[in-house]
């Protein structure tokens, strides 16, 4: 698709050391953490400035090759694969933290700037940015964006969404635009900055954002319930929120998870309980202290069998970190491991829960589910294997059953994961045929020629398919 | 360079012998990137991470691509650190997968005459036997203390190498005598005491060009209430056959070794290089399609401890005052020590109760310092970018001690130290050597 006239332009823009179509180059940019996905890519590009980025749009439009944009590759939908080749864009030499105003409390930012980073930098000057996904160790704020990361804060703080509010944009056309602004009051024309947020590369580049900050909560304490019961501990996630305590983190592991997890962390979990709830608050010392206070009584009096403070930071950072790895870490059973991120209204979280299970039970798989369970989102995750055709058939019915049975009480397909290429036939389920056209009419308006990320987030056919088939 | 030919049959020998299951036990989730030092100093080069390691050795199993040369490029270029597996969630035994691709690559590769003449002299004349190392390292004694060493330097003759090597050359310590080396004790009963029993690995250039040493480590012992038995029919541990694609001679060496101890009423085997230590420790999966040697493997396996973890363990420094003049004292990791044997709180102890010092953790001790075997000789570019950010954070600490567990570490912060041109402010010991500063 590239052919050798092409490769000298792009070449003349961002130099030959910025440009790889080798085998190994493609081959390494041709997989993210999505499992079964897997593509080469027609070359790898890494430019050095917004400029570079829109001259090589627009040869990339000119001549209607695929742009992929592409963080650390850590997302968990497909949403750089490059399904249908194409050039993949890195953002390696685009990883500065440009500013950190502390008088408009804003951070800005170019796209490669890894999450950690960001947090540290922004934590030394005593501000917060919230979102922080089970992989910021390696991902990108570009990445971020595009995926709309949310994690473990999500429940008080919200989503990567809430932080951001200026953007720089290069379009499908290579034109540069700019929305939004250092601004808590913004309401001049349509909302671009949202409607980028999340849209996986499907619009255009995001190639520098402005990003809300907070500042630093003064303290912060961790807990860890303990269940017999499963249902119990969904129970008390409820109970908690009815109760008008917003916490921090709130966290749900089933048993399976925490033996693999503790497997890996090896930091003394309680892997004889059913399911555990990790809690955190934070905010001012006597705040915190009433909140944990309460939480555990709320605990308690839900059947936990013990309830456990964390006595020191380390060891609050064990657990928390700990339970950033449970995906990975589930890993660890077999050789494929499929998760979804069903996410439900709050109050119907022990429904779902109750939900998983039958439906593992029907399809006879080992569902192990954990979660965001305070923000209603799930991972219920199957450790299976892609070589075991018939099984995978079973895995396949037993998300589409979880698709419907999260749509049926009120949740959706996806809570921070995107669509992607591994949900886009699930998306009519929530959107419905005119909701799925009206997102389509956007999309062509801003990329007639369908060269941004094409493939993702709208499904070539309706065939329900997650995680059979490519 | 490989031809089409060769590179066909390394594709068979991939699809033959790499273990499916480990490659796909990789779910790609990243978590291993942060950890990788080649892939932070590649510029974040996803073809020069663990990821992208896996993928290409499944990619070239998948037939997807072929063992080309740059895919070789990528695997030479790790340092074989196995700083990904302890940060791996899904516990991907890295470091097996990368022996074993190299292993084929090399076993079907037809190497260039000059470098067929070096491996063979160097995997099979002489790192296997101890008495050849002996007479090598006598030649490297009688180049430093006859004077030809100085003629060398005077001539500029060392310009002529690689800078690292010639750097190298400045900073190999002063050998021991033919007659040390030979003389060496079979048995050392402990000086207080007795705690353990316990059976020494010399290794190989342990007990030649780093014998002071072997002789402070088995000393430490004494006084930690340990009576020592050195069996002599122990050989070199076969780490750099492993590491260097000849698996084979590996195997071998660790034959020998396991007979050599095996018969020995001891606690534990104890080893003071990490390198060493951790291929040790790798025995049983080494010979683990040897039904004969498996189960032997894995005693001798379970035996090994480095001589940090049993000084912490029979409490050395509770008991021997240790004390030194005030300097401060930084540590960088062995990475196998670290991340294979999984040692890294013990010599941090050892140091903090050495009194009159200060200890002073660097950032990122626990990031390999580009050593890695004979890494920092056959890529010494990208090795010595690494030790150019290893000696920010050391120099960032102001310690005047650096402190290693491992003999290729070591050499390594002493070419770091002396690229810096910082001989007259900062030293590089092995942490035994300077815990037997602080015993006198």
């Amino acid at each position: 698709m590239i052919n050798e006239q092409i490769k000298e332009r792009i070449i003349s823009i961002v130099g030959t050391e910025n440009f790889d179509d080798s085998k190994v180059g493609r081959l390494t940019y041709s997989y993210d953490a999505t499992p079964n996905f897997q593509a080469l890519p027609d070359g790898v590009v890494s430019p050095r400035n917004t400029e570079e980025v829109a001259e090589l749009v627009k040869v990339c439009n000119e001549h209607h090759i695929p742009v992929v944009p592409r963080g650390a590759g850590s997302n968990l939908c497909g949403g750089t694969c490059p399904t249908e080749g194409g050039l993949v864009f890195l953002f390696k030499h685009m990883n500065e933290i440009l500013e950190i105003d502390e008088e408009n409390l804003t951070a800005t930012v170019q796209p490669g700037v890894i999450t950690l980073d960001l947090i540290n930098a922004v934590e030394a000057k005593g501000l917060f940015f919230p979102p922080d996904p089970g992989s910021m160790k390696t991902s990108t704020i570009g990445g971020n964006i595009n995926e709309n990361s949310g994690g473990l804060r999500g429940l008080k703080y919200g989503v990567t969404r809430d932080y951001v509010i200026a953007l720089e944009i290069v379009l499908a056309n290579g034109s540069i635009i700019r929305t939004g602004g250092k601004l808590a009051k913004d309401v001049a024309g349509y909302d671009f900055t949202r409607l980028y947020v999340g849209s996986e590369g499907t619009l255009g580049i995001v190639t520098e954002a402005t990003l809300k900050l907070v500042p630093i909560p003064e303290t912060k304490k961790t807990m860890l319930a303990l269940y017999e019961d499963l249902e119990a501990a969904a129970t008390t996630v409820s109970k908690i929120i009815a109760n008008k305590i917003i916490p921090a983190t709130l966290e749900f592991l089933d048993q399976a998870t925490l033996k693999v997890v503790e497997d890996y962390a090896k930091i003394g979990l309680p892997t004889d309980a059913k399911a555990v709830l990790l809690i955190e608050q934070d905010g001012a010392p006597e705040v915190v202290e009433r909140d944990i206070k309460k939480i555990a009584d709320l605990c308690t009096e839900e059947n936990a069998v013990s309830v456990q403070i964390a006595k020191t930071k380390a060891e609050a950072e064990a657990l928390t970190t700990a339970r950033r790895a449970a995906l990975s870490a589930l890993a660890r059973l077999k050789p494929t491991t499929i998760l979804e991120d069903a996410t439900v209204p709050r109050s119907q979280v022990a429904n779902m829960v109750k939900a998983i299970n039958e439906i593992a039970e029907k399809y006879q798989l080992n569902i192990c589910t954990f979660g965001h369970a305070g923000d209603g989102n799930l991972h219920p995750t199957v450790p299976t294997d892609a070589r075991n055709k018939e099984e995978m058939e079973r895995v396949e019915k037993a998300f589409e059953e979880i698709f419907e049975k999260a749509i049926e009480l009120g949740g959706t397909i996806t809570g921070e994961h995107g669509v992607g290429i591994m949900k886009a036939p699930y998306l009519e389920l929530k959107l419905g045929q005119e909701g799925i056209a009206a997102m389509k009419a956007i999309k062509t308006a801003l990329d007639p020629n369908n060269i941004m990320n094409p493939g993702k987030i709208f499904a070539k056919d309706s065939r329900k398919r997650v995680v059979i088939g490519q | 360079m490989t031809t089409l030919q060769e590179q066909q049959v390394i594709q068979d020998r991939f699809k033959e012998r790499m273990d499916e299951d480990e490659l796909l036990n990789c779910m790609r989730c990243g978590f291993c990137l942060p950890s990788c030092p080649t892939y932070i100093t590649s510029g974040f080069k996803e073809s020069h991470s663990p990821r992208g390691r896996i993928a290409l050795m499944k990619a070239v199993v998948d037939g997807l691509i072929e063992p080309d040369e740059d895919f070789e490029t990528s695997l030479n270029q790790c340092l074989g650190c196995r700083a990904c597996e302890p940060v791996c969630p899904s516990g991907v035994n890295y470091g097996h997968l990368l022996e074993e691709a190299r292993d084929i690559i090399n076993q079907n590769k037809k190497h260039s005459l000059p470098v067929r003449t070096v491996r063979k002299a160097v995997f099979e004349g002489l790192f296997p036997h101890q008495n050849r190392m002996r007479n090598f390292t006598g030649l490297l004694g009688f180049y430093q203390r006859s004077g030809l060493q100085k003629v060398a330097r005077a001539t500029g003759i060392m310009k002529l190498f690689p800078e690292s090597l010639a750097t190298m050359e400045r900073v190999l310590p002063k050998v021991p005598t033919m007659k040390e080396m030979k003389n060496r004790p079979r048995f050392l009963p402990a000086e207080a005491p007795e705690t353990k029993k316990v059976a020494f690995f010399t290794g190989c250039l342990m007990d030649t060009m780093f014998l002071e040493t072997n002789n402070a480590t088995m000393k430490l012992l004494q006084l930690a209430g340990c009576e020592i038995i050195i069996p002599e029919s122990q050989n070199c541990c076969g780490a750099l056959h492993g590491h260097s694609g000849e698996k084979n001679g590996s195997k071998e060496l660790a034959k020998k070794n396991i007979q050599a101890f095996e018969d020995l009423d001891v606690d534990y085997i104890i080893t003071n290089a990490g390198g060493c230590g951790a291929f040790l420790v790798d025995y049983d999966h080494l010979l683990k399609d040897d039904p004969a040697w498996k189960e032997r493997a894995l005693a001798f396996k379970n035996k090994i401890k480095d001589i940090t973890e049993i000084l912490f363990e029979v409490r050395f420094h509770e008991k021997v005052k240790l004390e030194l003049p005030f300097q401060i004292v930084t540590y960088q990791d062995s990475c196998h020590l670290r991340n294979v044997m999984k040692t890294a709180a013990a010599p941090r102890a050892l140091l903090q109760a050495i009194e009159g010092i200060e200890f002073k953790e660097m950032k990122d001790a626990d990031r390999c310092c580009g050593s890695a075997g004979i890494y920092n000789i056959v890529e010494s570019e990208m090795s010595m970018q690494i030790l150019d950010y290893k000696m920010e954070q050391t120099k960032a600490t102001h310690a005047s001690t650096v402190v290693t567990a491992n003999p290729g570490c070591l050499l390594q912060m002493k070419l770091g130290i002396e690229r810096e041109g910082l001989n007259e402010k900062m030293r590089a010991v092995h942490i035994v050597d300077l815990l037997m500063e602080a015993v006198k």
